[in-house]
């Protein structure tokens, strides 16, 4: 059979029944659904770990867990979060979202487009083993060293350090196979028509994320590899007994760590590039500014990774180079939030769900990356380091930059994806106990690090109490609300009102030209753009 | 409205009650009170990034609230679609840039001038040295110029009380008004010294010797905590500096020195101990050098840290006993305790071999300890 009749078959049969539809899937929504459901579910895993370290640190003293179950959670809400959760749900949205924009009828590759999503399974299965293993008898010690890994710790711990090591290097192949697809859909999908500075933001965004990913996790899947040989075949890569040197894992995991932020920032970037204009009713402000502080975020976060060691003993050349440049960021990262303030200038705004996170991005991600400026700043950071105020400061922008984006843009595109409108109210209410959650949470644990509560501790002195009640009352409270998503989520795919296909009043592109649910294959001839 | 703008005003309101000075250490909203010069400097930066970046979001919200105010369309406003064809659309992207830079030469240019001032330790002859080593889960200072070593590890609840995991048995003490220099190194996994009133904060890497320094300018005791994930109880590792004058700093000395010599004297006689003896400076020194890994229960934790209490080791052949006491365990969190004398190695064997129901019956004298190194 030619692909010709296979394609004109599955345009009158609809997609393949059952598990086949899934397992075998080579089209970009089923996959990009797939992406979606997985995140969903790690979300919720590592939510549960992030509930369990709340309430062990609700109170001082040892309650819940053992200290290296602790730090064994630590770990794991970490790794699942970043690689399970954020990683997947923006590639989830890429697989959805790209080809609709840019008018191609698929990905590029949609064979490697299945088995980078088939590989994350396996992964989060070794994933979940390195934090189970220890449980079982000859299982060894847990990983109790924080998603850093650095050594010598990491290579005192047993063997659920080796899931963990294969896990990342699955991960890391997952990701690498998704941004060549993405990169190589992107530049050679686009419909005629559509130059490459005219290519809409979200596509812009995951380019540079593409090229990032390919960039740097390498490098971290190099590190582990060598922390690996270190544990099993006699190495020193690490050991400074052996010749090695401790600190050099630390600029290898950091090397790929910092541009990891902007990895999983950009494309909630992205999103909100379509998500401020559509509720503003008016263009994006700014695009080809926007294009470049992108490029310069994305250049300048791969040359400042040492502000994460500012407390390694590096000479004054080194941490002053290393301070400017990370200071400097501040540039292009505030030309962006200006963009989307002079977005939502003279608009004419409504208030949408996806429209309420965007402008609870743009205020708390500001204050985010504002304390990040304080962190840059090297005799301060003598203070900040390893602090909780370093807690809160990256969850202040990892949150808002990376989560919130993925919930804007998951309430912004639901109607298209499934053909019916969420329940505005509902997702409204979880909006609002969200993000005060959130606050309520994380803003506490600034005052916590100034006072000088280290992070990553199971037990603390009683003066930190009272800080550290609000925060974990806020963490139930936000960490609970997520089941609110799971449920508006759930009742959309099942019903709702009928979605026109251009859902919202003041959506512009391509995407919003097909039908809502869009057809399984759409844009099989290219779009004619006027 | 109302309900964006509630949070965002007490977001807000709590920044600038930050900033005030009337709430400072007291609640511990804020870094606590410095006690050196270095540290004073510290927190002036601290101080002035925080009100810039406050000043920042002032003025983020400002604008974004007015938007969101005016700019709605309930309120019947009509989207300005050629806003970002303006002048000020046309030439932002060189604006706002070059504000932000204005902005970031003012933090980079003060904060460097501080940088420069607290980064690298003076040169000068005059300094007091101090090895800060990080073990699992304790610190060693090490008095280079006075021969004088102190362990500090942390006290249990019962006699902390509120000071719990903020309070050691023995303390760092300092002289105020001396240029201390501290070398930071450890003995096993990466720790890290922080002592938030003297804004000092260095990685204990093993294998490297880093060096920090402070000149300590009230008196006073400032508490601190180890800043980097070492393990199980990484929360067990405080840091607690007694800042003295030089006058009771050297009295302490003289203390110290006397202390050593006793504890050196009655290690090197050749006296043959008794099993009473033993058992009792075993079971002292057991809890404090030992307990943190194998528990006073001798149950340890496993699979990390082995129950001692009945086992092979401390059961079996004495000579093995000795060898992994001395020689520690490569791999393992077990460390050489070849730094003790031979009447505390003699002890805490003697006191394992028989504590907790253990019975191998036999009493290790020093000689035998002297032996097996």
């Amino acid at each position: 059979m030619t692909t010709a009749t296979m394609a004109h078959e599955a345009d009158h049969h609809g997609p393949p029944k059952g598990w086949r539809r899934w397992l075998l899937s080579t089209n970009h929504k089923d996959i990009g659904t797939l992406y979606l459901i997985f995140a969903l579910i790690m979300l919720f895993l590592g939510g549960a770990s992030a509930m369990v370290i709340r309430g062990e640190l609700f109170m001082p003293g040892i309650q819940l867990v053992d200290p290296d179950l602790y730090n064994n959670l630590v770990t794991n809400h970490a790794l699942i979060m970043i690689f399970g959760a954020v990683m997947p749900a923006a590639a989830g949205l890429a697989n959805w979202m790209i080809p609709l924009m840019i008018g191609a009828p698929d990905m590029a590759l949609p064979r490697m487009n299945n088995l980078s999503f088939w590989i994350l399974p396996a992964a989060a299965t070794m994933l979940i083993l390195s934090f189970v293993v220890p449980f079982f008898p000859g299982g060894g010690t847990q990983i109790n060293t924080g998603w850093t890994l650095y050594p010598p710790l990491s290579v005192q711990v047993g063997m659920s350090m080796d899931f963990l090591i294969f896990a990342i290097h699955l991960l890391g192949i997952s990701s690498i196979l998704a941004s060549i697809n993405i990169i190589v859909t992107l530049l050679n999908m686009r419909a005629p028509g559509i130059p490459l500075f005219k290519m809409p933001m979200f596509c812009w965004t995951w380019l540079v994320t593409a090229f990032l990913l390919i960039l740097v996790v390498p490098v971290l899947a190099g590190g582990v590899t060598m922390l690996l040989f270190d544990r099993h075949f006699g190495t020193s890569f690490f050991n400074a007994a052996g010749g090695g040197d401790p600190v050099l894992f630390q600029h290898l995991f950091w090397f790929f760590g910092h541009p990891e932020v902007y990895i999983l920032l950009l494309p909630s970037i992205g999103v909100l590039s379509h998500v401020i204009p559509t509720f503003a009713r008016k263009p994006l402000f700014g695009y080809p500014s926007m294009v470049g502080a992108m490029l310069a975020v994305a250049t300048i976060g791969m040359v400042v990774w040492a502000h994460h060691q500012y407390t390694i003993g590096m000479s004054l050349g080194a941490v002053s180079y290393f301070m400017i440049g990370t200071i400097i960021i501040s540039i292009p990262v505030g030309l962006m939030i200006f963009n989307f303030i002079a977005t939502m200038w003279r608009g004419s705004m409504t208030f949408e769900t996806p429209m309420l996170f965007a402008v609870a991005i743009v205020l708390m991600f500001t204050f985010g990356g504002l304390s990040g400026i304080m962190l840059a700043v090297v005799p301060a950071d003598m203070q900040y380091h390893d602090s909780m105020f370093v807690v809160a400061h990256f969850h202040y922008v990892l949150m808002p930059g990376a989560v919130f984006g993925l919930f804007a843009g998951v309430f912004y595109w639901l109607p298209k994806w499934t053909g019916h409108m969420y329940d505005e109210k509902l997702a409204k209410i979880f909006f609002w106990v969200n993000v005060i959650g959130f606050n309520l949470t994380f803003f506490p644990q600034h005052f916590l690090g100034l006072a000088g509560m280290p992070r990553r501790i199971i037990d603390y002195n009683v003066i930190f109490t009272e800080f550290n009640v609000i925060s974990s009352v806020g963490a139930m409270i936000f960490g609970f609300s997520h089941l609110l998503l799971l449920y508006i989520v759930i009742k959309t795919i099942r019903g709702g009102k009928q979605a026109t296909p251009q859902v919202w009043e003041g959506a512009r592109g391509l995407e919003w030209q097909l039908d809502s649910p869009p057809p399984f294959h759409s844009w099989t001839t290219a779009p004619q753009l006027k | 409205m109302s309900v964006i703008a509630k949070p965002v005003v007490g977001l807000i309101t709590w920044l600038l009650l930050l900033t005030a000075a009337s709430v400072r250490a007291e609640y511990g909203l804020n870094f606590p009170e410095p006690a050196a010069t270095s540290a004073r400097q510290i927190y002036d930066i601290h101080m002035m990034t925080m009100q810039i970046a406050t000043f920042l979001l002032v003025l983020v919200f400002a604008f974004v609230i007015y938007s969101l105010y005016f700019h709605r369309k309930s309120r019947g406003f009509e989207a300005d679609q050629n806003f970002h064809k303006s002048w000020f659309g046309n030439w932002s992207w060189v604006i706002v840039p070059a504000l932000v830079l204005a902005v970031d030469l003012t933090i980079a240019s003060n904060a460097q001038r501080v940088l420069e001032a607290v980064w690298e330790v003076p040169e000068e002859e005059d300094l007091m040295d101090v090895k800060v080593v990080g073990h699992q889960w304790w610190w060693e200072f090490d008095y280079l110029d006075h021969g004088i070593k102190v362990e500090s590890r942390h006290v249990g609840k019962e006699k902390a009380g509120d000071l719990y995991l903020r309070e050691v048995d023995n303390r760092l003490v300092l002289p105020v008004g001396k240029k201390i220099r501290f070398l930071h190194t450890s003995a096993d996994v990466l720790h890290a010294f922080w002592v938030p009133e003297l804004a000092v904060k260095k990685d204990a890497i093993p294998g490297y010797v880093t060096e920090t320094w402070v000149e300590l300018d009230r008196e006073g005791v400032f508490r601190g905590q180890c800043a980097e994930l070492c393990g199980t109880w990484h929360s067990r590792m405080p840091i607690v500096v007694e800042a003295v004058s030089q006058q009771r700093f050297d009295d302490w000395l003289i203390e110290q020195n006397t202390l050593k010599v006793a504890a050196a004297t009655e290690a090197a006689s050749d006296k043959t101990w008794s099993t009473e003896e033993l058992m009792e400076k075993g079971r002292g020194l057991y809890n404090s050098k030992c307990a943190a890994c194998h528990q006073v229960t001798g149950d340890g934790l496993p699979p990390a840290f082995p129950a001692l209490k009945g086992s092979a080791v401390a059961t079996g052949p004495v000579a093995a006993h000795l060898e992994i006491v001395i020689n520690g365990k490569p791999g393992t969190a077990m460390q050489p305790w070849n730094s003790l004398n031979n009447l505390e190695i003699a002890a805490i064997v003697t006191y394992e071999r028989n504590a907790w129901g253990n019975d191998a019956g036999d009493t290790v004298q020093p000689a035998d300890v002297q032996a097996a190194r």
